[in-house]
């Protein structure tokens, strides 16, 4: 094959300055803009779950509440991120290598394919048959065409990962770069690396699922099924992790000119998380029948909390690496000047920030206390567990992949984006959504309320429960908190959408952007930081994310210690 | 232009000394991640509140039987119009709970400070047994009995409820548990 570099293949983007190729960049947005669709879909499925959880509303019926529940998690936990991811992975083998992407048809094979299996479960949901919750837990059955469905989606995301691999082949063999990859697209090669083990995982327990639901199979073991599903069900949403953390260096770089702390510190986190985020399947475990403590220990920790520990550096790291630019460039007094003058009115900046802190806090936080082992008895299957996940997956991810949108619009799309000032306060309306939720939901679980349940008042029912009123007060304070959110992912879609059909061109002769100097080329500060640190500013709010999370560990063993002894 | 998003600028990257920041980083939040390891190991010895982890294999028909005897055998009263049984069973002794669609039977009168070896499974789909107020959950799987050891340490009435989504009544599975 020859090497492809005319201008009939690769376009030069005007304004970032990047080359894009043609092929690559098709398939980049056409998957971006399914993902899109997909999270307003989803979305609205969300707006529905939330307006019947909330007390005083109620709205749905409990079979529509269970449906819309469904679609729901199958919408937004799997069909919009991963194919956003999918945009991700393409994006950062062919223009951050400036390569030309591998086999583009089979691209779009895989594009179809993820559609058609996306669609078809959906489908399947909305006509009633698979109201099973997206885990759809044997012996409770959906239609066939449900797990189908899954399962195609799956296979499309497996051909996208081995077009990633074969692009970074591709790049390697045509010498489009010198040396190792770059660390963002070692985070993408990361996510990649745990999507293949997903993927697969998947297929080991939905194919015989799907066999077993046409009859060709008897019995689908319930604990066997649980522990192979969450292989799939939890390491899809390390994919997340490691895919927004990628973005979190990308955005710090475009920004700032950043290069990480250390390669070598960056990469070994990475490394980390291929070694061992898997384990953490064993989170959805904890308190089944049958399973041993040393099992459970081993694997809830990641061995030795191994992945925590990079989830950790990396929270450092990244704002670290920003706060060392933007000393070089000259804002390195006291401890804060480098964070007051941060962009904050800029979409992409205050999202990705934001998508740390949240992650950090509300998903990082209630992640560590309740895969305790024990902890767990007092959180399992409790609306808890939806604050937390939300925290990581939505303040976590989705707002990381809402920050880079407004990156990509003017790049990949080449459009202006529209509405700017509605935009630049998106992130924090979304934001500060997801916090009173996630919050809000740590209370009420806390305080023993179940999550996917139609109504908490379990009203008419004569052995019913009376929840304090501080629980229907919290579950009140969540979904206010959830329409905030609605309101920041409408304006995320309408400036998205806006922007794509009807921005201004940007032309190709347009002025770039004025290019971010380059942090380590930037002279004259040379000594940065204080008292022999280099960001000192980042090491304390990470003493305060320390503090947090170790009072936090405390209270939650003090808390268990008060139930029933038991063993 | 080394960036986060370009290639490495040192070819040897991996040599390339660990600025102090991130050291001290590290090294706290590894000890940090240590002792969270060693800490729930320990609670197995220090702590009262343990899953010993013992469970047996059963159909549910044969689970059926086990609680059907107990009801015959321990029931004190009936409640509600249903007259659903009301079993108390003598302290330390085999008790048996069962969730199916949508209930946890039968109900069960307990005495605070004794200790009863509590069985629990499901005779149909998968259920959450989640005891209220107490706030204790488990994960309930057709064909597992799990067996735990509680002391209720607090007179007064839990509700069992459903946390794991089992269909269109899930949210109508309740039982009971009082502690006298």
């Amino acid at each position: 094959m020859t090497i492809l570099s005319d201008a009939q293949y690769f376009r030069t983007d005007p304004v970032s300055g990047m080359r894009f190729h043609k092929p690559a960049a098709a398939l980049t947005k056409a998957n971006a803009v399914a993902a899109v669709v997909f999270l307003l879909i989803g979305g609205f499925f969300g707006l529905l779950v939330a307006l019947t959880r909330w007390p005083a509303v109620h709205l749905l019926p409990a079979d529509q509440f269970y449906l819309a529940l469904t679609a729901h998690g199958v919408d937004a936990l799997l069909v919009w991120i991963i194919f956003f991811e999918v945009a991700v992975m393409y994006f950062c083998a062919s223009t951050l290598l400036g390569s030309r992407i591998a086999t583009p048809k089979m691209g779009w094979f895989a594009f179809w394919l993820m559609i058609i299996g996306a669609v078809m479960a959906n489908v399947v949901v909305l006509q009633g048959k698979a109201t099973v919750m997206m885990t759809s837990y044997p012996p409770m059955t959906a239609s066939p065409w449900f797990y189908l469905g899954l399962i195609i989606f799956a296979v499309g995301a497996l051909i996208a990962c081995f077009i990633f691999m074969g692009t970074l082949v591709v790049a390697k063999e045509e010498k489009t770069y010198e040396g190792s990859i770059p660390l963002v697209v070692f985070g993408a090669l990361t996510a990649c690396v745990i999507a293949i083990f997903t993927i697969v995982s998947g297929a080991i327990i939905l194919l015989p699922t799907y066999l077993w639901s046409v009859g060709l199979i008897s019995h689908i073991d319930p604990l066997m099924y649980r522990i192979m599903w969450w292989a799939m069900g939890h390491s899809s949403q390390q994919i997340n992790v490691v895919t927004h953390i990628s973005l979190w260096y990308f955005v710090a770089a475009l920004l700032f000119g950043a290069k990480p702390m250390s390669e070598k510190v960056s990469r070994v986190a990475f490394l980390l998380y291929i070694l061992f985020l898997q384990l953490g399947s064993v989170h959805h475990e904890l308190v089944d029948p049958g399973l041993s403590s040393a099992w459970k220990i081993f694997n809830t920790s990641y061995a030795m909390y191994l992945a925590v520990l990079a989830s950790m550096i990396h929270g450092l790291t990244v704002p670290g690496s920003i706060e060392v630019a933007q000393r070089r460039q000259g804002l390195n007094k006291g401890l804060f000047e480098w964070f007051r003058k941060a962009p904050w009115g800029n979409p992409v900046f205050s999202g990705t920030i934001l998508s740390l802190v949240l992650f950090g806090f509300i998903g990082g936080v209630t992640g560590v206390v309740m895969s305790v082992e024990q902890i767990n008895l007092i959180i399992h299957n409790t609306v808890y567990l939806p604050g937390h996940f939300h925290g990581t997956v939505v303040g976590g991810t989705t707002l990381a992949f809402m920050a880079i949108t407004y990156w990509l619009i003017p790049t990949l799309f080449q459009r202006e984006v529209i509405m700017k000032p509605l935009a630049a306060i998106q992130p924090y309306l979304f934001g500060g959504g997801l916090a009173g939720f996630g919050l809000a939901m740590m209370g009420a679980g806390t305080l023993g309320v179940p999550r996917r349940h139609w109504d908490m008042s379990f009203a008419g029912q004569p052995l019913a429960h009376d929840w304090p009123g501080l629980a229907y007060l919290l579950m009140t304070i969540t979904e206010i908190s959830a329409m905030v959110m609605v309101v920041g992912g409408v304006i995320y879609i309408l400036v998205t959408v806006g922007s794509i059909l009807f921005g201004k061109k940007i032309p190709e002769n347009a002025r770039p952007w004025p290019r971010v100097p380059d942090a380590d080329t930037v002279g004259g500060h040379k000594e940065i930081g204080l008292g022999g640190f280099e960001a000192p500013g980042t090491f304390i709010f990470a003493m305060i994310f320390f503090a947090t999370l170790v009072l936090y560990y405390f209270i939650n063993w003090k808390y268990l210690a008060t139930v029933w002894p038991l063993t | 232009m080394p960036t986060s998003y370009t290639p490495p600028s040192e070819r040897l990257w991996w040599n390339e000394p660990i600025e102090r920041t991130e050291i001290l980083w590290i090294v706290i939040a590894f000890a940090w991640c240590l002792f969270m390891f060693y800490y729930m190991i320990a609670w197995h010895w220090t702590g009262k509140q343990n899953l010993a982890n013992e469970a047996y294999k059963i159909t549910p028909e044969a689970y059926g039987k086990k609680v059907q005897a107990m009801v015959e055998q321990y029931t004190v009263r009936k409640e509600t119009e249903q007259n659903i049984p009301v079993v108390r069973p003598p302290a330390g002794s085999d008790v048996y709970l069962a969730g199916s669609l949508w209930q946890w039977r039968p109900l069960l009168e307990l005495e605070k400070g004794k200790s009863y070896r509590l069985h629990v499974s499901s005779l149909d789909w998968m259920h959450g047994f989640s005891l209220q107020p107490e706030n204790i959950n488990l994960q309930v799987l057709p064909g597992y009995e799990m067996v735990i050891t509680v002391t209720p340490n607090k007179t007064g009435t839990n509700t069992v409820m459903c946390n794991e989504y089992c269909g269109i009544g899930h949210h109508t599975m309740l039982g009971k548990i009082y502690v006298k």
